[in-house]
């Protein structure tokens, strides 16, 4: 029944961002005067609507536009920016690839930090170590990404303790440290709350996963305490923790609005919010459409790797 | 015939239900609200409180530090910020608790129809809750408040429309495995509306987890409602508000952290306590843990 | 149960003596004194049984000799020693070479008990390595395969690479059992190993167990609140209740001439196929063990008990010397002579009359796929009741029995109206229930009612007592609020509840009073019809005897037809007058309660009754073990369904026609095609298809 699963779950995918771009498309264009509002704010003067909604060719029939918008989402082509010109796809493609680095990076500290302080955590737990690690994650899962940042702002780059740039991006191409130097900080900034919660998803199963039946199988078959950690609780205990992580790319997405705004980081993030200011309603509908479908597309991913992972799901029905 | 002798430890009188004494015991929760009952108190009282007008600027005493005059300083424009901390609490908090009241008003009913209805229904209803999901958050409430005016209002409606499928994804989960129980079946058995076996024998057996996950969801609420004033849309100034204080206050870093430093503590402080309850009322309510993936 | 005399235990080689264990809780409100003084001896080659409720702390002992008590738990006093070694004061590392190597734990609940990620053979294979000095590769594979071939399950290379969840239930209860005979270990600790299994499956599974027994030479501590289980297979029996333990001794001892009064109650409390005996319930229930009461600690629910019982430490007594048998009660002298008696089975004057409900043709099926599914094709739904007719009278017990995944509660919950009908009719006093008017469709509702297994789970966790009890009185009566009230005090009084629970919520309540108050709703607005669903299976034996009493006295005082519907025979023959045989979706036999445990049979039937393990140590029957598994209902067996299993199977008739139910005299129908006579003959023991 695999590929049944395969297919639905495809079907769903596709399906999903086929909604996400239609629902982007109504949302900015059907509503009555948005897409002028957005070019030209709530106070314009009718004139100018009829204006604007003529360069946009907003005066065309609906359907018109809608195959227009469809077709041009899956090729590619969100048309020009209002305000420099140039094709909305050439500006987002060169600070996706950007964004997508800086994702990586953070998604690889949760998983290198978070992980191994969530298994410790449920391995010790109720000693010292646990309730310092689960005070610590509160902290962590209380802060917003734009206070992190700021602080981190504040007090790493800075004398005296002036260790990383204050923002900006330098390709790997110029060499692995100074552009690891670069996205570390925003990485760590946009991860406080992911960290958080990573841990506390991977404590949770994984205590969850220790006091399961045949984790006392595997003790009072002679298993050492190690092997039972690594070899019988650490698979089943991270499996929910491949569904979280693929979530919290979703709110990666999100945050990098705000963190690459703090640390000038020529994303994604920080083209949507000049589009924002600047009402460049093409360059809007594909900042938010593009992180929308690559999170469609992390979340199909990992269901994927979920059945790849779990041999009970074989998944006919969901 | 033998009868099962029943323990007579009878009460007389009024007796609490049993779940508010462990509510009321529970640590994370009695830390929770010790922290957050003194900020909502005074968020309340607001102007009554306040030691100034939150708005009225004193501009001899631009960035002043904490203490003298001015208990916490004052920022650029020479304004209280203890003020303006609390003015901006009103705002924050009503941001968060109004945005998962409205989240909770959507999405309960959305998901005990799913739950009770099963199948087709279910199926649509989810998929489009499913849908709104995979907009990141911030995403679809920057989409909301670029084309709504920013003002409080709509900021709780993005807010509110971002949460609601989390709470009926929940609320549906829960509904699912309560319709299967036998006291369900039992009331069908006897012929009762869906109506009453709805609201009567499933929601009041779902609230658990409901409001689990709405404690937690108020945490986010802030946040993601100060981050978006932060972005500068938010309520709008002048109204004070934590995240575009801590906006505003990035641009005066170096005249007075103090501007900074005092909405940061405030906007860490209401969260984390928010997160101590959430997590203490699942320990409660709702034994099993997170598990909320699919 | 072996049939050989134990020779006298002195000249054994003891493999564990438990000895005066103590052993304590720590909780919220204090300690709890878990067991108490219990001592306990497994010798080579030996199976003992160790037999006790919920909440006798049997697997808290079992435990505690692998010394895997919870965090909060710890052996407060008495010694635990295992081939000479103290395992008290056994080292991290000591306990390791030992657990899994020389004592193998086989857990209750195989599907919970086996890692999911991993294969059944690397499961297998890890405690092998763990122990063993394995040459090569191929020679762990080879031990691997050979533990399954001898836990019996076919194509042992197959269900190696196999992950858990692609196993039956019996065959992860088996690969569990493999696990723990992989290296040939000297103590093999069996807890509640069949509990959840079918009873077809079970006698599978005891069967094995004694072939294994024969093959090694280790001992095996049997633990379960099954005593049949114990008579079948154990050499010796210890009798545990509330931490303590009473009876130790021969099973043949025991279970014939029980010297405690609690083991005593415990044999006549458990129904029993063709014994003529009325159910003996205990009253009361086990104590808390939070507060232990001076003196015995059964005195509180025992027939003999005296002034004596209540205020001195019992020590064991010995009964008989000479093969070890004991028990810990005052009076066991007079409990030998005098055993608490068992009244014979009063036969129902009940008369059957007019049809309630009549089925016919009734087919259920599930899963019919979605739009998808059927798009790509071949989606075949389940069949959970195929092509079923009967009809349930006036005042008549019908049982349906049958095993798990038969159809039997789907069945149940379709004449309800719980479930839609896929094809066929059920008509209720000649109308059919899809066209029943609003008002006789409450009508409907008001006179057929549900109990179902778990009783918890049937009352709303929210409501008191008095609501629960007053909402039917108010959907199908016009009795004004006062009327209601007086009416929930008679019900409660009714099944011996006092009115002192009626403010109460369900989770106040022990199991047996959330039975009581479920019947007590049941009853309320004088139902003609109640569908029982399991009403006793989820309960201890002691507090089922008096449900099934309290059952029988209502059907009687009401007048009101039963469909009660069970997995386990004796508990159908202590109800019924008429027993419906269920498998795979059909009923295949049908006939008076005396007509159904009498030859002919139905070779399923027969296969069923074969496998219940009796009370009665020395006695001998038939053993009819089934072939694997129950087939898919998604894609049942051509012909007859139960063809693929059949030990009487004929030949070519049974793959391609269905036989028909066919009465066989005196309402007695059988759906087979063997004639009345191939029913009949008597099969021999040897008709063992393993």
């Amino acid at each position: 029944m695999n590929y049944l699963y395969l297919v639905k779950r495809t079907a769903i995918a596709l399906l999903s961002i086929f909604i996400v771009v239609s629902v982007v498309f109504g949302v900015t264009t059907l509503l009555p005067g948005s897409a002028a509002n957005i070019v030209l704010g709530t106070e314009a003067t009718d004139a100018a609507i009829e204006q604007v909604n003529e360069d946009l060719g907003l005066d065309r029939p609906l359907p018109v536009q809608y195959v227009d918008f469809v077709g041009g989402v899956v090729t590619g082509d969100f048309g020009n920016s209002l305000i420099s010109g140039q094709p909305v796809m050439e500006m987002v493609w060169p600070r996706l690839l950007r964004t997508l680095q800086l994702a990586a990076v953070a998604m690889l500290i949760s998983v290198v930090a978070a992980i191994p302080l969530g298994i410790v955590a449920a391995a010790k737990r109720d000693t010292m170590v646990d309730h310092l690690v689960t005070s610590g994650s509160y902290v962590g899962l209380s802060i917003p990404s734009f206070v992190s940042a700021t602080l981190l702002l504040l007090f790493l780059t800075t004398p005296p303790l002036d260790l990383f740039p204050k923002g900006g991006f330098v390709p790997l191409s110029d060499g692995v440290v100074p552009w690891l130097h670069h996205l570390l900080l925003p990485a760590i900034a946009m991860n406080t709350i992911i960290l958080a919660y990573v841990l506390r998803q991977t404590r949770s199963s994984m205590v969850e996963t220790l006091e399961s039946d045949y984790i006392r199988t595997a003790r009072l078959k002679g298993v050492a305490e190690r092997n039972v950690l690594f070899k019988h609780g650490l698979r089943n205990g991270l499996l929910p923790t491949v569904t979280v992580l693929a979530l919290n790319f979703g709110w990666m997405m999100g945050s990098v609005v705000i963190i690459e705004q703090i640390f000038a980081f020529p994303g994604i993030g920080e083209l949507i919010v000049q589009a924002i200011d600047n009402r460049d309603l093409p360059v809007i509908q594909a900042g938010i459409l593009v992180p929308t479908i690559a999170f469609i597309m992390a979340n199909f991913a990992a269901d994927i790797v979920y059945t790849l992972l779990d041999p009970r799901i074989s998944l006919g029905d969901e | 015939m033998a009868t099962d002798t029943s323990t007579s430890t009878e009460s007389t009188g009024f007796d609490l239900p049993p779940i508010v004494g462990k509510v009321l015991s529970n640590r994370r929760i009695g830390l929770g609200l010790a922290i957050l009952l003194p900020i909502a108190l005074v968020a309340i009282l607001g102007e009554t409180v306040a030691p100034y007008d939150p708005t009225a600027t004193h501009v001899a005493d631009r960035y002043a530090g904490p203490g003298g005059q001015f208990l916490l300083g004052t920022d650029h424009l020479g304004r209280d910020l203890l003020s303006r901390v609390i003015l901006g609490g009103r705002t924050s908090l009503l941001l968060g608790f109004g945005a998962t009241a409205l989240a909770l008003l959507v999405g309960v009913p959305i998901g005990l129809t799913a739950g009770y209805a099963k199948g087709r229904v279910d199926e649509l209803l989810m998929r489009i809750m499913d849908i709104i999901m995979s907009v990141p958050t911030l995403l679809l409430g920057l989409l909301i408040l670029v084309v709504l005016p920013s003002n409080i209002l709509n900021v709780v409606m993005a807010i509110g429309v971002v949460y609601a499928p989390r709470i009926a994804r929940v609320t549906r989960s829960a509904t699912l495995s309560v319709s299967e129980e036998e006291y369900v079946m039992a009331a069908k058995a006897r012929g009762e509306s869906s109506p009453y076996i709805l609201f009567r024998e499933i929601l009041p057996n779902v609230t658990g987890p409901i409001v689990v996950e709405g404690s937690v969801r108020v945490g986010y609420a802030i946040m993601i409602g100060t981050s978006l004033s932060f972005l500068g849309l938010g309520a709008g100034p002048p109204n004070p508000d934590w995240g575009f204080m801590i906006s505003t206050a990035r641009d005066h870093i170096y005249q007075t952290p103090w501007f900074l430093i005092w909405p940061s503590v405030a906007l860490l402080l209401t969260v984390m306590a928010t997160n101590l309850i959430g997590d203490g009322l699942r320990d409660v309510l709702d034994p099993r843990e997170v598990g909320d993936h699919s | 149960m072996s049939m050989e005399t134990s020779t006298r235990r002195s000249d054994q080689e003891t493999l564990l003596s438990v000895d005066s264990l103590d052993v304590k809780f720590e909780v919220a409100d204090g300690n709890i004194h878990a067991l108490r003084d219990v001592s306990l001896a497994v010798e080579k080659g030996e199976t003992v049984g160790l037999a006790g409720e919920s909440g006798s702390g049997k697997s808290t002992l079992a435990l505690a000799i692998v010394q895997y008590l919870d965090a909060n738990g710890w052996v407060d006093d008495g010694s635990i020693t295992f081939e000479g070694e103290d395992l008290l004061s056994a080292s991290k590392r000591e306990l390791r070479s030992i657990r899994g190597n020389r004592i193998a734990h086989v857990a209750q609940n195989p599907s919970s008990s086996l890692n999911p990620s991993m294969t059944i053979g690397a499961q297998i294979r890890e405690t092998i390595d763990l122990h063993q000095d394995i040459e090569s590769d191929e020679e762990g594979t080879r031990r691997v395969h050979d533990v399954l071939e001898q836990v019996n399950l076919p194509n042992p290379a197959g269900i190696a690479d196999r992950y858990p969840h692609e196993l039956s239930g019996g065959q992860q209860q088996r690969a569990l059992l493999a696990i723990g005979l992989s290296c040939n270990p000297d103590l093999l600790i069996l807890d509640e190993p069949t509990t959840g299994l079918d009873v077809t499956t079970q006698a599978k599974f005891l069967d094995l167990v004694e072939d294994l027994k024969a093959e090694y030479d280790a001992g095996i501590l049997l633990i379960t609140h099954n005593l049949g289980v114990i008579s079948e297979i154990a050499d010796r029996v210890n009798i545990l209740y509330a931490g303590e333990m009473l009876e130790k001794g021969p099973v043949e001892e025991v279970f014939t001439s029980p010297a405690n009064p609690y083991t005593q109650a415990l044999l006549a409390t458990t129904p029993e196929i063709a014994k003529d005996k009325e159910v003996k319930p205990i009253p009361g229930r086990i104590p808390e063990l939070d507060a232990i009461p001076n003196g015995c600690i059964f005195a509180d629910r025992c027939e003999f008990a005296t002034e004596e019982c209540r205020t001195d430490d019992i020590e064991m007594a010995s009964v008989d010397g000479e093969r070890d048998h004991e028990s810990r009660c005052l009076h066991w002298r007079d409990v030998v002579d005098n055993p608490i008696d068992v009244p014979a089975k009063q036969a129902s004057d009940r008369t059957p009359g007019e049809p309630i409900l009549s089925i016919n043709h009734l087919q259920k099926y599930y899963d019919e796929g979605g739009f998808i599914k059927n798009l790509i094709g071949d989606h075949d739904p389940v069949k959970a009741v195929n092509d079923v007719s009967f009809d349930i009278h006036e005042g008549e017990a019908v049982g349906l029995v049958g095993e798990s995944g038969c159809g039997k509660s789907t069945l149940g919950r379709t004449l309800l109206k719980l479930h839609t009908v896929t094809s066929g009719s059920i008509e209720y006093d000649g109308t059919d229930i899809d066209s029943l008017s609003k008002q006789e469709l409450n009508e409907f509702r008001s006179s057929c009612q549900i109990i179902f297994q778990d009783p918890e789970a049937s009352l709303n966790p929210n409501r008191t007592v008095r609501q629960i009890l007053e909402r039917p009185l108010k959907l199908f009566t016009d009795r004004a609020a006062d009327e209601r009230r007086t009416r929930a005090e008679e019900l409660l009084n009714q099944v011996n509840l006092g009115s002192d629970v009626v403010d109460k919520k369900p989770h106040e309540l022990s199991g047996g009073q959330q039975q009581r108050v479920a019947i007590a709703r049941a009853f309320a607005a004088d139902p003609s019809l109640i569908v029982l669903d399991e009403p006793v299976s989820s309960l201890d034996v002691s507090v089922q005897a008096s449900i099934l009493n309290l059952l029988e006295d209502l059907c009687e005082e009401y007048g009101t037809s039963y469909l009660l519907i069970s997995h386990d025979l004796s508990v159908i023959e202590a109800i019924c007058d008429r027993v419906a045989v269920m498998y795979l979706g059909e009923i295949i036999e049908t006939g008076s309660t005396d007509q159904i445990f009498d030859p002919p049979y139905h070779p399923y039937t027969r296969a069923l009754l074969s496998s219940i393990p009796t009370l009665d140590p020395y006695e001998e029957k038939s053993r009819i073990r089934l072939d694997g598994d129950v087939p898919d209902a998604r894609n049942p067996p051509s012909g007859c369904s139960f063809n693929t299993r059949c030990p009487q199977k004929i030949g070519e008739v049974c793959e391609t026609d269905d036989p028909d139910l066919e009465d066989g005299g005196g309402g007695h129908c059988i759906g087979c095609h063997l004639s009345e006579e191939e029913m009949s003959e008597s099969l021999d023991a040897t008709f063992d298809q393993g």
